[in-house]
């Protein structure tokens, strides 16, 4: 998806950083090789952005202008909630819903267009005010669980598997918001994915709150 | 050997004592790794001085060396550790973070592509960068 985007901005002094918030040894690698993207792609096991950043899922992106300074803070990018009503045998999704994920992707995918043409001038990129307001709210058990998911990676380094699966286990307690730490501590399927039963069990408890929050920008669903 | 996470990055530090609340390490390893030292004025990192609590000087400094442990709780960051000792991570306050943000200058990072090269955020200055995060999961 970013591939295509890069290459049709790639005038505009433009580009992506796609960081994978992978924790697992050798985990990313396949599917950097497969994807063979000519953007830079990073490694973050500590889920240092994250905690920069207050990023709580993947995929968030931040737009970062010329001069460095945020103007869309962490958000969803592109993605949205219609996985959650498909059909979770055969991954079928109801027609409405597809709509409304292909929406989500071409509207977000279009504003950074916008963004990448049209720079300050786009009404994507906020303003000062408008950015400050879309920051992330960050508590201070998260930045504590932040610490306990980074003590966590050092242990699984030292080969220190049962303390550091503890210490996952308890920044997600501490901070159940973010999906990123849950999932290094879930167990994948047949194919690699976090989509076992207690995944489904967990994006359920959620009701009606939103698995992707809402992007702020007009057309999104 | 006790192995110290800090914001930026891992330490080494030879003569830290490790208890189950307190992390003593000798002034010169805890500036090395942390960038804090024991001034007349109180507890300082550049410019910021953090003055010692009354009474309780010596909880935090004593004969040369710093609880680096009790240094994070005055400061009010977290700070964790593994149950043997030998793992500590001084973190950043959320308040910290959010202050950061809040100047929407974008923090900086250095993170590693697949071949090992590492890339700054601050490397890219000069484009607009849209940074998102993946996982294989």
């Amino acid at each position: 998806m970013w591939q295509a985007l890069y290459e049709e901005l790639a005038g505009h002094r433009f580009t992506v950083i796609a960081v994978a918030m992978d924790s697992r040894d050798g985990d990313p690698l396949p599917w950097i090789e497969a994807a063979k993207p000519t953007y830079p792609v990073l490694i973050d096991r500590d889920h240092r952005l994250a905690e920069l950043f207050g990023i709580v899922n993947v995929p968030q992106a931040v737009w970062i202008d010329e001069s460095g300074r945020i103007v869309r803070p962490a958000e969803p990018a592109g993605a949205y909630e219609g996985f959650r009503r498909m059909n979770r045998q055969t991954r079928e999704m109801p027609e409405e819903e597809a709509r409304l994920t292909a929406q989500a992707k071409s509207t977000y995918l279009d504003a950074i267009r916008d963004w990448a043409r049209n720079g300050a001038r786009s009404p994507y990129a906020l303003a000062a005010e408008q950015a400050r307001a879309h920051l992330p709210a960050v508590s201070e058990d998260a930045a504590t669980a932040q610490a306990m998911f980074r003590l966590a990676q050092a242990l699984f380094r030292r080969g220190e598997r049962a303390e550091a699966e503890r210490w996952i286990r308890e920044a997600s307690r501490l901070y159940p918001d973010s999906w990123c730490i849950w999932r290094q501590g879930a167990g994948v399927n047949e194919l690699g994915l976090a989509a076992l039963p207690d995944f489904w069990a967990r994006v359920d408890a959620l009701g009606p709150a939103r698995y992707y929050a809402r992007v702020d920008m007009p057309g999104m669903p | 050997m006790v192995t110290l996470l800090t914001e930026t990055g891992e330490h080494e530090v030879a003569g830290a004592e490790p208890s189950a609340t307190a992390l003593w390490c000798a002034a010169r390893e805890a500036e090395e790794a942390t960038g804090w030292v024991a001034k007349p004025e109180g507890l300082c990192r550049g410019p910021v001085c953090v003055p010692l609590p009354a009474g309780r000087e010596r909880e935090l400094v004593d004969a040369g060396r710093i609880d680096l442990a009790a240094l994070w709780r005055h400061l009010g960051e977290p700070v964790v550790h593994s149950e043997r000792g030998h793992v500590w991570v001084l973190g950043r306050s959320a308040r910290e973070r959010t202050a950061a943000l809040a100047s929407l200058e974008a923090p900086d990072f250095a993170l590693p592509d697949p071949t090992g090269r590492v890339h700054r955020l601050s490397d890219y200055r000069g484009q607009k960068v849209l940074l998102v995060t993946w996982a294989s999961w």
